[in-house]
């Protein structure tokens, strides 16, 4: 097969892109390649993959085309790139991100640190939970005298995110 | 603080500290970003000044970092930044950086924050020899304090959110440097260095990912950060770290008691080399004085010799002989001046032992 662009060479290099939807395949010799700026083996390989997707996948789910609506990247350019955009593109691509994380991963759930703000914040969300737990018991078991107690302590830790816990 | 004092002396993982004879540093790095702003490699320059704006001055502010090196990379030489790469205080993509990156270095290098590098924040503490619990809480401290100005990407479920997939969670890579010249010469190593890779550690060279092992130094580190607290990640390194120094003790035992005539003869040709030749490659270099190190953990030259070698390791790197003679030096040029370099300084250098027995 020759190279589509300096027509001399051989290719080396078979690009598949999704250009509006439609798939073009060109085919690249080394140089040509490398000129063109396709040649970064370790970030087409990488994304390859870790997406582990197929050319058929690949037109489907590009086709969506999904723009991160914080920075604008999409998944093609993770595939190009094996980075992200921006921190939320973690959300905006979850689906396709989230095989991939379990592959690479001991496992799913982050365990580690936390961040001090956020963990003052993630302290009272548990606090709420087992107070409002606690409130459905009381009113259960008509202990309406507790149940007031639990209420406003309840009230009193929605008042104020900086609240002393 | 200059960059001067940083190129003329070496940091204190590998001029001070405990020794030990077989782990030559600890390492432990944390990558973190600001929420919601583009990650570097994806960010226009004009976004990256922006985020270096932000978070530089907070970093300048660090106690730990009081008197320290803090420069944009813009500001710095090619030889300089590659003097930071020789020494482990920035990345090798970090030096292909310019405007809207940074580095910052305190004082006595143990601890370096770049900033816009894959991630906004890559922050790391390097010690001297094995202790990556102490290295892993004075990286902890930089970051708890940062994060009480800045506002980190964080997830509930993934933890700290990085550019690349294979970071999230703790961001956190810890690793130690270890020469084990015996468990290459025993022809060992690429048994051991696949059952590291078996268990979820990464073995690589020198310079990190994809670098090649020069000198019979490897960098074991973990591959995996989420899912796993720090502690947990830095006891099974440990562990690992553990054994692999148990094996190099073994191997060097083994050399000793069944192929002491050919340990002694890489030991006589590795200094007859160094002492003698006019032109040598860092490579060889590096690999020589790989063997008189092993020299004198085994006793064939006494405790002495160790600071001259620990920082011809250091000054027979490209970027340091380049600095050091303040020209621009063909490659053939280095060689003649390394060579020159370490012949001087072996001039202290006692001789190896004319008998087979250590110590004598």
């Amino acid at each position: 097969m020759i190279c589509d662009v300096c027509k001399t060479h051989t290719a080396t290099v078979y690009l598949t892109q999704i250009v509006d939807g439609n798939m073009k395949k060109i085919n690249l010799c080394e140089s040509c390649s490398k000129e063109k700026g396709v040649a970064d083996p370790t970030g087409f390989a990488l994304a390859d993959l870790l997406l582990g997707l197929g050319e058929n996948q690949q037109v489907e789910q590009v086709t969506q085309t999904e723009h991160c609506p914080v920075c604008g990247f999409t998944q093609a350019d993770f595939k190009k790139t094996g980075r992200l955009g921006c921190s939320t593109c973690y959300n905006t691509f979850s689906d396709a991100l989230g095989s991939l994380i379990k592959a690479m991963h001991k496992g799913t759930q982050h365990t580690g640190k936390i961040p001090a703000r956020l963990y003052r914040d993630l302290a009272r969300t548990d606090r709420l939970n087992e107070l409002r737990k606690h409130l459905e018991d009381a009113v259960s078991k008509e202990d309406y005298e507790k149940a007031a107690n639990l209420r406003d302590e309840i009230r009193q830790l929605e008042g104020g995110r900086s609240q002393p816990i | 603080m200059k960059i001067d004092p940083i190129l003329t002396r070496a940091g204190d993982w590998l001029s001070g500290g405990s020794r030990h004879p077989i782990v030559i540093s600890s390492r432990v790095r944390l990558a973190r970003n600001l929420a919601k702003l583009p990650f570097p490699g994806w960010a226009k320059k004009s976004e990256r000044v922006r985020i270096l704006e932000e978070i530089k001055p907070e970093v300048d502010l660090l106690p730990a970092i009081k008197d320290g090196f803090s420069e944009q990379l813009n500001e710095l030489t090619a030889t300089e930044k590659q003097v930071l790469v020789e020494r482990h205080l920035i990345s090798r993509e970090h030096a292909a950086k310019g405007m809207g990156s940074a580095v910052v270095i305190n004082p006595p290098q143990t601890i370096s924050i770049m900033i816009n590098e894959e991630d906004h924040l890559r922050m790391q503490a390097i010690t001297c020899g094995l202790d990556l619990e102490k290295t892993f809480q004075m990286i902890d401290e930089i970051d708890t304090a940062l994060e009480a100005q800045l506002d980190f990407a964080f997830d509930e479920e993934l933890g700290y959110l990085t550019a690349c997939p294979t970071n999230v969670g703790t961001g956190m890579r810890a690793s130690a440097m270890v020469h084990l010249p015996g468990l290459v010469l025993g022809e060992q190593i690429n048994q051991v260095v696949n059952s590291v890779n078996k268990i979820g550690l990464a073995v690589r060279g020198l310079y990190g990912e994809g670098t090649e092992a020069m000198g019979n130094l490897f960098q074991v580190s973990n591959q995996t950060t989420l899912g796993e607290k720090e502690d947990q990640i830095i006891e099974r390194l440990q562990k690992v770290i553990e054994t692999l120094i148990q094996r190099e003790t073994q191997a060097r035992e083994s050399l000793l008691a069944t192929k002491r005539t050919t340990l002694m003869d890489q030991i006589g040709r590795a200094y007859g080399i160094l002492t003698h030749a006019y032109s040598i490659s860092s490579k060889e270099a590096l690999n020589l004085i790989s063997i008189l190190r092993l020299g004198i953990d085994l006793g064939f030259f006494p405790e002495e010799g160790r600071a001259i070698i620990n920082q011809l390791l250091m000054d027979t790197q490209p970027a340091h002989l380049q600095n050091l003679s303040q020209q621009k030096l063909a490659a053939e040029e280095r060689d003649h001046l390394r060579a020159d370099i370490v012949r001087e300084r072996l001039k202290k250098f006692p001789r190896p032992p004319n008998t087979k027995s250590p110590g004598q």
